[in-house]
């Protein structure tokens, strides 16, 4: 790794230009000489982040949610940061991770709906076309060490069905009727599962309303969390929705005993 | 003098001061070399192309360049829900038709979903286009039929040499492909409507009014037939060509719940013994005669002399 090479206060720099460091060999002219390459840092780590995204597939549409808080570390620094986007008229997306890599996919994904929109050819993309390029985008920059750090779920509707899907940093991707990412995997992901195996045919106020005690769990229980988010929802019939921010209402009275 | 000598040997030689380059105009707005490689198709054996409200179908003349060969391929897969048919240089067509894979793949592999048709028309018209717009190029000088099916239904689609492409209820295109149109025209309301058996043997038809009236049709002249026929009389050799048999004819087929798949010459010959009986329409001789000729230049009195195609090309 060329970044190892340069020196710093634990590797001493040579004696002279191409010259043998301290307790060194010396390259002998013609050999493998010791060449600086200059390294350079990848995005190693993100910087203002959202939490847990939730999405869950009901009767005939979809739900997305996140809350609106952008933490800086463990700091609560941005308290209206929006990440669920309606895409076009049969998708919606909702991002966690970092938010400037949000902000960048972001408008890539704006500019690809534009250009679809210029062509006015009466074709729209689909969730799934929209899950792939995104897989696709995720991987090529996790193989060039350089990820988005981001969690994205899709959702949306094809045709007369219904797409629920998840990418995250690395291009891992799948669909299921139920997905949650970061700290939602942990705790949502059982809630939403049960409540989905108790009924797949949900109605959407059914739906809404289990998005809502599950952001209420993950408001309890994620120390990075905020008691406000938006709900993405993507109906047959209502067409594309982004609702909020919403207020999750809380008692935290046997915390204070 | 020199000077005037040389000019007069220039213009000999080269019949028309304006097609030395396809970016050059001529002084009555024409690309004279767009209109050449438009000719190309023309040489080409007949192809045609046809839809109903679920299939797109096409249906394709094949030659033999010579006794000793197979049947030129006229119908190339492009992906599972489209394919081509081809009329010019068929050289020229293996490079679209490689852009076009390219084009499919490349959207599965970004998209998980099959390249609708109308845009790869507008790509591929694109890169048509531009050879018609550089010195250093030469258009294609090839004809294609894109029979294809995606979200929107089936499609036929015609392109040219000239980078125009046509979105089709049915089209011809190829060697006296006029008689096809013609037959196509007067068909145009049962093709919507009418079943995919129906669609097959209606381009069938359509096809064979290309062949020239004296040639009889028959399902039955299986290759053995053909040797006996070109060692009658060096007359037969001739009409050998037009024999209209499961060896010579191409069938494609693509739609609803259905991939692209060229027909084996079984099921071409069952297509082939149903239309058998069927009455030829007449063959509006006026029309074929139109259809081999170069287009016209509008009458003038003044300007330079329009050129005449006087280029042979091997084509298919």
């Amino acid at each position: 790794m060329a970044l190892l090479n340069k020196a710093d206060w634990h590797t001493p720099a040579p004696f002279w230009q191409n010259g043998p460091a301290p307790g060194a060999f010396y390259h002998f002219p013609g050999g493998s000489t010791h060449v600086d390459a200059g390294g350079f840092q990848r995005s190693q780590a993100p910087i203002t982040t959202g939490t847990s995204v939730v999405g869950i597939q009901f009767k005939d549409g979809v739900l997305i949610a996140a809350d609106i808080l952008g933490s800086y570390g463990s700091l609560a620094r941005f308290r209206n940061l929006e990440r669920v986007m309606k895409v076009n008229d049969n998708i919606i997306l909702g991002a966690g991770g970092d938010y400037a890599d949000y902000q960048c996919l972001k408008s890539n994904i704006e500019r690809k709906i534009l250009e679809e929109e210029c062509l006015d050819d009466g074709l729209s993309l689909k969730p799934k076309a929209l899950h792939c390029w995104l897989t696709r985008v995720m991987y090529n920059r996790r193989s060039h060490f350089d990820p988005f750090w981001n969690n994205f779920i899709i959702g949306g509707l094809e045709g007369d069905k219904v797409f629920l899907g998840t990418v995250d940093k690395l291009g891992t991707a799948y669909s299921d009727p139920v997905i949650a990412t970061g700290y939602g995997a942990y705790m949502a992901t059982p809630i939403l599962r049960k409540a989905y195996e108790e009924n797949k045919e949900m109605t959407k106020d059914q739906a809404i309303e289990l998005l809502y005690k599950v952001m209420q769990v993950l408001f309890y229980r994620d120390a990075r969390s905020f008691p406000k988010y938006q709900l993405g929802i993507i109906t047959r019939e209502g067409g594309v929705e982004i609702q909020g921010p919403l207020t999750l209402d809380s008692y935290w009275g046997p915390a204070i005993i | 003098m020199v000077c005037i000598l040389r000019n007069f040997f220039l213009l000999i030689a080269f019949r028309n001061q304006y097609d030395s380059d396809v970016t050059v105009w001529s002084p009555q707005g024409r690309l004279h070399q767009v209109e050449y490689a438009m000719e190309a198709v023309k040489l080409g054996s007949a192809t045609v192309g046809l839809k109903n409200k679920t299939h797109a179908v096409l249906i394709a003349l094949k030659r033999a360049s010579s006794e000793l060969s197979a049947h030129q391929k006229k119908i190339f897969p492009i992906d599972k829900h489209m394919g081509i048919s081809i009329s010019g240089l068929t050289a020229d067509a293996r490079m679209l038709s490689r852009y076009m894979r390219t084009e499919c793949l490349n959207y599965k592999y970004s998209h998980d979903d099959l390249l609708p048709v109308s845009r790869l028309l507008a790509s591929l018209g694109n890169k048509l286009q531009t050879c018609t717009q550089r010195y250093d190029r030469r258009p294609y000088g090839v004809g294609l039929l894109i029979a294809g099916y995606d979200d929107q239904g089936p499609h036929i689609y015609q392109t040219c040499p000239s980078s125009n492409y046509f979105d089709c209820k049915a089209m011809a295109i190829g060697a006296r492909s006029q008689s096809a149109r013609t037959y196509l025209e007067k068909h145009l309301n049962d093709l919507l409507t009418c079943n995919l058996d129906e669609l097959i043997k209606h381009g069938l038809r359509a096809l064979r009014d290309t062949l020239p009236n004296e040639v009889d049709l028959s399902v039955k002249n299986v290759p053995m037939c053909f040797l006996s026929l070109c060692n009658d009389k060096f007359i037969n050799v001739f009409k050998l060509i037009y024999l209209f048999t499961h060896k010579n004819v191409s069938i494609a087929v693509v739609g609803k719940g259905t991939n692209f798949k060229i027909f084996d010459e079984d099921a071409i010959s069952v297509y082939l013994s149903q239309i058998e009986d069927d009455k030829r329409s007449k063959l509006a001789e006026p029309d074929v005669e139109q259809d081999s000729k170069p287009p016209q230049p509008p009458p003038s009195d003044e300007g330079p002399q329009e050129p005449q195609v006087t280029v042979a090309m091997d084509t298919d």
